[in-house]
Protein backbone atom coordinates (compact mmCIF):
# COMPACT_ATOMS: atom_id res chain seq x y z
CA UNK A 1 0.00 0.00 0.00
CA UNK A 2 2.43 2.35 0.99
CA UNK A 3 4.86 1.21 -2.01
CA UNK A 4 2.03 2.39 -4.51
CA UNK A 5 0.74 5.55 -2.60
CA UNK A 6 4.81 6.89 -2.19
CA UNK A 7 6.93 4.94 -4.99
CA UNK A 8 9.85 7.29 -4.53
CA UNK A 9 9.96 9.13 -1.24
CA UNK A 10 13.70 10.46 -1.81
CA UNK A 11 12.34 12.09 -5.66
CA UNK A 12 9.65 13.23 -3.81
CA UNK A 13 11.52 15.88 -1.60
CA UNK A 14 14.24 16.15 -4.24
CA UNK A 15 11.26 17.85 -6.50
CA UNK A 16 9.61 19.33 -3.53
CA UNK A 17 12.73 21.22 -2.94
CA UNK A 18 13.36 22.62 -6.39
CA UNK A 19 9.90 23.62 -6.87
CA UNK A 20 10.54 25.72 -3.72
CA UNK A 21 13.66 27.14 -5.51
CA UNK A 22 12.02 27.64 -8.72
CA UNK A 23 9.43 29.57 -6.89
CA UNK A 24 12.01 30.96 -4.94
CA UNK A 25 10.10 31.25 -1.64
CA UNK A 26 9.71 29.52 1.41
CA UNK A 27 6.07 30.17 1.84
CA UNK A 28 3.97 27.31 3.50
CA UNK A 29 1.76 27.50 0.60
CA UNK A 30 4.20 26.47 -1.37
CA UNK A 31 5.49 24.01 0.27
CA UNK A 32 2.35 22.39 0.16
CA UNK A 33 2.44 22.79 -3.38
CA UNK A 34 5.59 21.68 -3.94
CA UNK A 35 4.72 18.28 -2.06
CA UNK A 36 1.76 17.63 -3.50
CA UNK A 37 3.68 18.20 -6.64
CA UNK A 38 6.57 15.98 -5.30
CA UNK A 39 3.76 13.31 -4.61
CA UNK A 40 2.01 13.10 -7.92
CA UNK A 41 4.83 13.64 -10.27
CA UNK A 42 6.34 10.58 -9.30
CA UNK A 43 3.21 8.41 -9.26
CA UNK A 44 2.28 9.79 -12.72
CA UNK A 45 5.61 8.94 -13.92
CA UNK A 46 6.13 5.21 -11.71
CA UNK A 47 7.21 3.50 -15.16
CA UNK A 48 9.60 5.44 -15.83
CA UNK A 49 11.46 4.76 -13.03
CA UNK A 50 12.22 1.01 -12.53
CA UNK A 51 14.41 0.68 -9.65
CA UNK A 52 13.93 1.79 -6.39
CA UNK A 53 16.49 4.59 -5.01
CA UNK A 54 17.34 4.31 -1.95
CA UNK A 55 20.05 6.64 -0.09
CA UNK A 56 21.83 3.99 2.23
CA UNK A 57 24.39 6.63 3.98
CA UNK A 58 23.31 10.60 3.15
CA UNK A 59 26.19 11.52 5.23
CA UNK A 60 28.63 9.89 2.98
CA UNK A 61 26.88 11.28 0.12
CA UNK A 62 26.93 15.09 1.65
CA UNK A 63 30.88 14.79 2.60
CA UNK A 64 30.82 12.64 -1.52
CA UNK A 65 29.10 16.39 -3.08
CA UNK A 66 31.91 18.79 -0.64
CA UNK A 67 34.60 16.54 -2.00
CA UNK A 68 33.43 16.59 -5.54
CA UNK A 69 32.12 20.50 -5.60
CA UNK A 70 36.18 21.14 -4.28
CA UNK A 71 37.89 18.39 -7.07
CA UNK A 72 35.64 20.66 -9.79
CA UNK A 73 37.41 23.98 -8.41
CA UNK A 74 40.44 21.66 -9.12
CA UNK A 75 40.08 20.92 -12.50
CA UNK A 76 39.07 24.14 -13.87
CA UNK A 77 42.22 25.69 -12.28
CA UNK A 78 44.18 22.65 -13.80
CA UNK A 79 42.58 22.49 -17.07
CA UNK A 80 42.69 26.09 -17.59
CA UNK A 81 46.87 25.57 -17.08
CA UNK A 82 46.79 23.14 -19.02
CA UNK A 83 45.11 24.99 -21.71
CA UNK A 84 47.18 28.17 -21.60
CA UNK A 85 50.11 26.25 -21.17
CA UNK A 86 51.79 24.02 -24.55
CA UNK A 87 49.06 22.25 -26.04
CA UNK A 88 51.83 20.00 -27.59
CA UNK A 89 53.16 18.77 -24.83
CA UNK A 90 49.87 17.21 -23.62
CA UNK A 91 49.64 13.07 -23.54
CA UNK A 92 45.55 12.30 -23.88
CA UNK A 93 44.51 8.77 -23.16
CA UNK A 94 41.89 6.57 -23.35
CA UNK A 95 41.79 4.44 -20.09
CA UNK A 96 39.47 1.55 -19.13
CA UNK A 97 37.83 1.67 -15.98
CA UNK A 98 36.31 -1.53 -14.78
CA UNK A 99 33.37 -0.92 -12.79
CA UNK A 100 32.13 -2.55 -9.37
CA UNK A 101 29.23 -0.48 -9.13
CA UNK A 102 25.97 -2.12 -10.67
CA UNK A 103 23.24 0.66 -9.69
CA UNK A 104 22.17 3.00 -12.82
CA UNK A 105 21.78 5.71 -11.10
CA UNK A 106 25.10 5.35 -9.28
CA UNK A 107 27.09 4.21 -12.60
CA UNK A 108 25.86 7.27 -13.80
CA UNK A 109 26.11 9.95 -11.23
CA UNK A 110 29.75 8.36 -11.31
CA UNK A 111 30.38 9.35 -14.91
CA UNK A 112 28.83 12.49 -14.48
CA UNK A 113 31.59 13.14 -11.78
CA UNK A 114 34.45 11.59 -14.14
CA UNK A 115 33.80 14.59 -16.40
CA UNK A 116 33.15 17.18 -14.15
CA UNK A 117 36.68 16.14 -12.38
CA UNK A 118 40.38 16.99 -13.27
CA UNK A 119 41.19 16.29 -16.89
CA UNK A 120 38.68 13.22 -17.38
CA UNK A 121 35.97 12.88 -19.80
CA UNK A 122 33.58 9.62 -19.30
CA UNK A 123 33.24 8.24 -22.63
CA UNK A 124 31.54 4.85 -23.35
CA UNK A 125 30.13 2.63 -20.95
CA UNK A 126 30.26 -1.00 -22.36
CA UNK A 127 26.96 -3.25 -22.87
CA UNK A 128 27.43 -5.27 -20.33
CA UNK A 129 28.35 -2.30 -17.46
CA UNK A 130 31.47 -4.22 -16.50
CA UNK A 131 33.93 -0.86 -17.77
CA UNK A 132 34.02 2.69 -18.31
CA UNK A 133 35.74 3.89 -20.95
CA UNK A 134 37.57 7.52 -19.67
CA UNK A 135 39.47 10.11 -21.69
CA UNK A 136 42.01 11.84 -19.47
CA UNK A 137 43.24 15.32 -20.89
CA UNK A 138 46.63 14.76 -19.64
CA UNK A 139 47.37 11.25 -17.85
CA UNK A 140 51.39 9.57 -17.97
CA UNK A 141 50.40 7.21 -15.35
CA UNK A 142 46.72 5.19 -15.88
CA UNK A 143 46.91 3.12 -13.70
CA UNK A 144 47.28 5.50 -10.84
CA UNK A 145 44.32 7.72 -12.23
CA UNK A 146 41.70 4.18 -12.22
CA UNK A 147 43.03 3.52 -8.68
CA UNK A 148 42.13 7.35 -7.33
CA UNK A 149 38.77 7.25 -9.57
CA UNK A 150 38.08 4.02 -7.69
CA UNK A 151 39.20 5.03 -4.02
CA UNK A 152 37.85 9.13 -4.52
CA UNK A 153 34.63 8.26 -6.51
CA UNK A 154 33.46 4.89 -6.35
CA UNK A 155 34.01 3.71 -3.08
CA UNK A 156 31.60 6.59 -1.64
CA UNK A 157 28.75 5.89 -4.23
CA UNK A 158 29.11 2.26 -3.67
CA UNK A 159 28.33 2.89 0.04
CA UNK A 160 25.16 4.90 -0.55
CA UNK A 161 24.02 3.10 -3.62
CA UNK A 162 24.62 -0.23 -2.56
CA UNK A 163 25.07 -0.93 1.09
CA UNK B 1 32.37 47.04 -1.06
CA UNK B 2 29.45 44.02 -1.81
CA UNK B 3 30.20 45.85 -5.64
CA UNK B 4 33.93 44.93 -5.50
CA UNK B 5 32.76 41.27 -4.72
CA UNK B 6 30.68 40.76 -7.89
CA UNK B 7 33.04 42.83 -9.86
CA UNK B 8 35.47 40.14 -8.88
CA UNK B 9 33.82 37.44 -9.35
CA UNK B 10 32.27 38.67 -13.19
CA UNK B 11 35.73 38.90 -13.85
CA UNK B 12 36.53 35.70 -12.98
CA UNK B 13 33.81 34.28 -14.29
CA UNK B 14 34.33 35.86 -17.96
CA UNK B 15 38.42 34.73 -17.69
CA UNK B 16 37.41 31.05 -17.36
CA UNK B 17 34.67 31.50 -19.81
CA UNK B 18 37.53 32.91 -21.79
CA UNK B 19 39.79 30.41 -21.07
CA UNK B 20 37.47 27.39 -21.60
CA UNK B 21 36.43 28.28 -24.92
CA UNK B 22 40.12 29.26 -25.67
CA UNK B 23 41.43 25.67 -25.65
CA UNK B 24 38.42 24.61 -28.38
CA UNK B 25 40.98 26.61 -30.49
CA UNK B 26 43.87 26.03 -28.96
CA UNK B 27 43.84 21.88 -28.20
CA UNK B 28 44.36 19.69 -31.51
CA UNK B 29 41.72 17.27 -31.27
CA UNK B 30 38.51 16.12 -30.87
CA UNK B 31 38.55 14.64 -27.39
CA UNK B 32 40.60 16.91 -26.34
CA UNK B 33 38.49 19.72 -27.15
CA UNK B 34 35.79 18.48 -25.31
CA UNK B 35 37.74 19.58 -22.24
CA UNK B 36 37.25 22.98 -22.35
CA UNK B 37 33.93 23.39 -22.56
CA UNK B 38 33.01 20.73 -19.90
CA UNK B 39 35.23 21.73 -17.45
CA UNK B 40 37.20 25.52 -17.52
CA UNK B 41 33.53 26.81 -17.69
CA UNK B 42 32.04 25.11 -15.56
CA UNK B 43 33.99 27.67 -12.97
CA UNK B 44 33.10 30.37 -15.15
CA UNK B 45 29.44 30.00 -14.81
CA UNK B 46 29.67 29.35 -11.05
CA UNK B 47 31.42 32.63 -10.19
CA UNK B 48 28.96 34.70 -12.81
CA UNK B 49 26.40 32.73 -11.01
CA UNK B 50 27.15 33.38 -7.65
CA UNK B 51 27.51 36.87 -8.51
CA UNK B 52 24.42 36.98 -9.50
CA UNK B 53 22.78 35.36 -6.69
CA UNK B 54 24.99 38.06 -4.26
CA UNK B 55 23.77 41.02 -6.43
CA UNK B 56 19.92 39.91 -6.44
CA UNK B 57 20.13 39.45 -2.95
CA UNK B 58 20.87 42.32 -1.56
CA UNK B 59 17.48 43.97 -0.94
CA UNK B 60 17.20 41.25 1.93
CA UNK B 61 15.25 38.62 0.04
CA UNK B 62 17.41 35.56 -1.51
CA UNK B 63 17.78 34.80 -4.68
CA UNK B 64 17.98 31.13 -5.02
CA UNK B 65 17.43 30.67 -8.63
CA UNK B 66 21.31 30.52 -9.12
CA UNK B 67 21.23 27.44 -7.07
CA UNK B 68 18.80 25.77 -9.90
CA UNK B 69 20.48 26.86 -12.65
CA UNK B 70 24.01 25.50 -11.06
CA UNK B 71 22.37 21.91 -10.39
CA UNK B 72 20.88 21.66 -13.69
CA UNK B 73 24.15 22.53 -15.18
CA UNK B 74 26.10 20.25 -13.29
CA UNK B 75 23.64 17.52 -14.24
CA UNK B 76 23.02 18.33 -17.95
CA UNK B 77 27.05 19.00 -19.42
CA UNK B 78 28.35 15.95 -18.53
CA UNK B 79 25.76 14.64 -20.52
CA UNK B 80 26.00 16.22 -23.28
CA UNK B 81 29.80 15.86 -23.23
CA UNK B 82 29.30 12.00 -23.11
CA UNK B 83 27.20 11.68 -26.53
CA UNK B 84 29.42 13.95 -27.83
CA UNK B 85 32.54 11.54 -27.43
CA UNK B 86 30.79 8.61 -27.41
CA UNK B 87 29.53 9.97 -31.17
CA UNK B 88 33.10 11.04 -31.68
CA UNK B 89 34.27 7.87 -30.90
CA UNK B 90 31.52 5.59 -33.12
CA UNK B 91 32.58 7.85 -36.07
CA UNK B 92 36.48 7.10 -35.48
CA UNK B 93 37.25 10.64 -35.41
CA UNK B 94 41.27 11.73 -35.39
CA UNK B 95 42.61 10.99 -31.88
CA UNK B 96 45.85 12.16 -30.17
CA UNK B 97 45.33 9.21 -27.58
CA UNK B 98 45.16 5.64 -28.93
CA UNK B 99 41.91 4.67 -29.56
CA UNK B 100 40.70 1.43 -28.26
CA UNK B 101 40.04 -0.76 -31.15
CA UNK B 102 37.42 -3.12 -29.72
CA UNK B 103 35.56 -0.21 -28.13
CA UNK B 104 34.74 1.66 -31.48
CA UNK B 105 33.92 -1.67 -33.53
CA UNK B 106 31.10 -2.84 -31.44
CA UNK B 107 27.68 -0.96 -31.11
Amino acid sequence: MRQRLLPHPVLTLVLALIWLLLVNSFAPGHLLLGLLLGWAIPLFTRHFWPEKVRIARPLVLFKFIVIVLFDIIVANLIVAALILGRPKKLRPVFVELPLDLRNELAISMLANTITLTPGTVSVQLAEDHSHLLVHALHETDSEALVKKIKQRYEAPLKEVFEP
Amino acid sequence: MIEYIISALILIGALFTFIGSLGLVRLKDFYTRLHGPTKATTLGVGSLLFASALYFSRGGELSMHEILVTLFLFITAPVSAHLLAKAALHLQLRSLAEPPEAESKRD
